[in-house]
């Protein structure tokens, strides 16, 4: 099954969207015939800002596109993609779906797992690296595949995982 | 030898191609130009003519939807592209998008002029960045050279096109589910009828289609309906991209005429099953197809010989599966994704996947008994045709088809 990362305590810090980020989910809420189209893409902005969707870029988010922190949070908590607690500096995905699964994801699981000393869904104690099991990641013709924040990692034998992993600082 | 047909995927692997010169010098935008010279009303008629039918998964004919929107304009029409690319096995539109994304923006554009659409989107799933920015390059220097924005190629048209990447929901691939998400909520499948043509995005006429759909659209117009029919067998229009994934020797995308045989696909296509293993089956469209056993696949692989045969074509994503497979933890992890991505607004769908769930957890961790079987039965015979959206019969269908086809392997558990 997927698992959604626990969170861990997220420091106290108000975080504010800085201005410029503002100003571009504006120009994407203006460039749509309605306002409240530029959800997805803000949240996006704002999880590459932070890496997380904090609550007070919720409440601000709401205020920018005219309605309420509760359909933010409506929106936030519906979609995967977005965390609502912080991750590590690497967020490592493995898919574990069928296509994945018969060409060996889990021993690439079991490979991170004892690698990393955590689980899915958890997060390493220094903060570097936070392990989550997805859904298919339109990737079967490569499998076994995972992603490690933006960039797809495809073919994956426990050897081509350490050398991935070694080139992460 | 089945012979591979590149027309959507003539330039894979060709670089450059989300530039406007390098795209025109190999036929590019004939298709729009050959378009805006033309009547909308008789594009519409051109893509009934090819019996282009829509390949994200239901296979309903592109003319004929097309055909809904209202003659009279009274609101905007959008046209949205669903480049979603969820369904478990599928791989097939990334090829199109990466390595041709100017193929589907003329097809957009081209619908757009046809359904007289004021814009366009392309709603991309959200771990797809750099294909969404790749799509995004493509859509600038396409606006560069006067073929979207304000007055395309001096025809009085005007249409462009923006770009969304979901965030990691399964079901915003359903069109009216993709629908609420790009108005920025929560991707829930809305109440049909009214269907999209008639009632879409904002509340105005809008038409869906898949990605591999509007790159078909270019080629039709390029020449016209009939030579895109011809390109197909006998009843099944056109080319089809085919992903092949699971224990085959060379994985991938291949492009061959409708209706290819899925024994030759896996044999010839896909360099047959992996290290000389014996094959035990196949699921041929997507994880929602019902799975078929290695004495099944003599098949045809378009809409309907797929549907006469009890499986589904789907998004043609065929997954391979070699003789060590075991069926019941294939079931596994598809119950497990059909649960992780209900959306939760029918208790058919949320409540008797679960339920299924729960039960094959319970034969696998040895703790079955004889009812553990019939109760599997019986919620997917409750849960097909009681739900709103298709996401709830494709969990209990998928399910139904293992178990029975591989019964044994099931029982084998109990004891
Ligand atoms: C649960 C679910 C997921 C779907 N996912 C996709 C998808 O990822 N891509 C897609 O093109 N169609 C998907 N569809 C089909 C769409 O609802 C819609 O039929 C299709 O986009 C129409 O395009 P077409 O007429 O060109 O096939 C999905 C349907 C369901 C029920
Ligand atoms: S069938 Fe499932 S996914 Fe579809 S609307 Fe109902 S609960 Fe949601
Ligand atoms: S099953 Fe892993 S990428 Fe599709």
């Amino acid at each position: 099954m997927s698992t959604t990362p626990t969170p861990f305590a997220a420091n106290a810090t108000d975080y504010k969207i800085p201005d410029k980020v503002m100003s571009k989910i504006n120009e994407i809420a203006s460039q749509y015939p309605e306002k409240n189209s530029a959800m997805l893409p803000a949240l996006h902005l704002i999880q590459d800002e932070f890496g997380w969707i904090p609550p007070s870029a919720v409440r601000q988010l709401a205020d920018a596109l005219d309605t309420t922190p509760n359909k933010v949070y409506a929106v936030v908590s519906f979609y995967t993609m977005f965390n609502q607690a912080p991750v590590g500096k690497y967020h490592i995905q493995v898919c574990r779906n069928v296509s994945c699964s018969l060409l060996g994801s889990k021993h690439i699981v079991d490979h991170l797992t004892s690698k990393l000393g955590i689980q899915p869904g958890q997060t390493t104690e220094n903060k570097k690296f936070t392990l989550s099991l997805v859904e298919c990641l339109g990737a079967c013709g490569t499998a076994p595949v995972m992603m490690i924040n933006d960039t797809y990692y495809e073919n994956l034998t426990s050897g081509k995982v350490d050398e991935i992993l070694n080139t992460l600082a | 030898m089945i012979e591979e047909k590149k027309v959507l995927t003539r330039h894979v692997g060709v670089p450059g191609m989300e530039k406007v010169d390098a795209y025109m010098n190999d036929g590019g935008y004939k298709g729009l130009k050959n378009a805006l010279d033309k009547k909308p009303q008789d594009i519409i008629e051109e893509v009934k003519k090819s019996f282009l039918r829509g390949r994200g998964g239901a296979g309903f004919p592109t003319g004929f939807k097309w055909s809904f929107i209202p003659k009279e304009k009274t609101k905007p029409h959008y046209i949205i592209c669903n480049a979603d690319e969820g369904e478990p096995g599928t791989f097939k539109d990334r090829v199109i998008m990466e390595n041709d994304p100017l193929l589907l923006i003329e097809g957009m554009t081209i619908a757009g002029y046809a359904l007289q659409c004021d814009m366009g989107f392309i709603y991309i799933r959200g771990e797809f960045r750099k294909i969404a920015e790749k799509l995004e390059t493509a859509i600038e220097n396409a606006r560069n050279a006067n073929l979207l924005g304000k007055n395309i190629l001096g025809k009085g048209f005007n249409f462009d096109i923006l770009v969304m990447r979901g965030a990691g929901a399964y079901i915003c691939g359903e069109e009216t589910a993709l629908i609420e998400s790009l108005e920025g909520k929560r991707g829930e499948p809305r109440m049909k009828p009214p269907f999209p043509a008639v009632e879409g995005l904002y509340k105005c006429p809008t038409i869906v289609n898949n990605v591999e759909t509007l790159a078909c659209i270019p080629i039709i117009m390029q020449s016209n309906g009939k030579s895109f029919k011809d390109m197909g067998t006998f009843q099944s229009a056109g080319t089809k991209l085919y992903g092949i994934s699971g224990h085959v020797n060379n994985p991938g995308v291949y492009e061959y005429p409708m209706g290819t045989n899925l024994k030759d696909l896996i044999e010839q296509a896909a360099g047959g099953v992996k290290d000389g293993k014996k094959l035990k089956a196949v699921i041929p469209g997507g994880l929602s197809a019902p799975i078929l056993k290695a004495d099944e696949i003599d098949l045809d692989m378009d809409f309907d010989a797929c549907i006469k045969a009890g499986t589904m074509l789907g998004s043609g994503g065929v997954i391979v599966m070699d003789e060590t497979t075991s069926i019941p933890e294939v079931a596994k992890s598809t119950i497990d994704f059909f649960v992780h991505e209900s959306c939760g607004q029918c208790t058919p769908c949320r409540e008797g996947l679960h339920k299924i769930q729960e039960t094959l957890t319970k034969m696998m961790a040895g703790e079955g008994d004889e009812n553990s079987l019939k109760t599997i039965f019986k919620i997917a015979k409750t849960i097909k045709g009681t739900t709103l959206c298709p996401l709830g019969d494709a969990g209990a269908m998928a399910l139904e088809a293992m178990v029975t086809k591989f019964r044994d392997e099931f029982e084998a558990l109990n004891k």
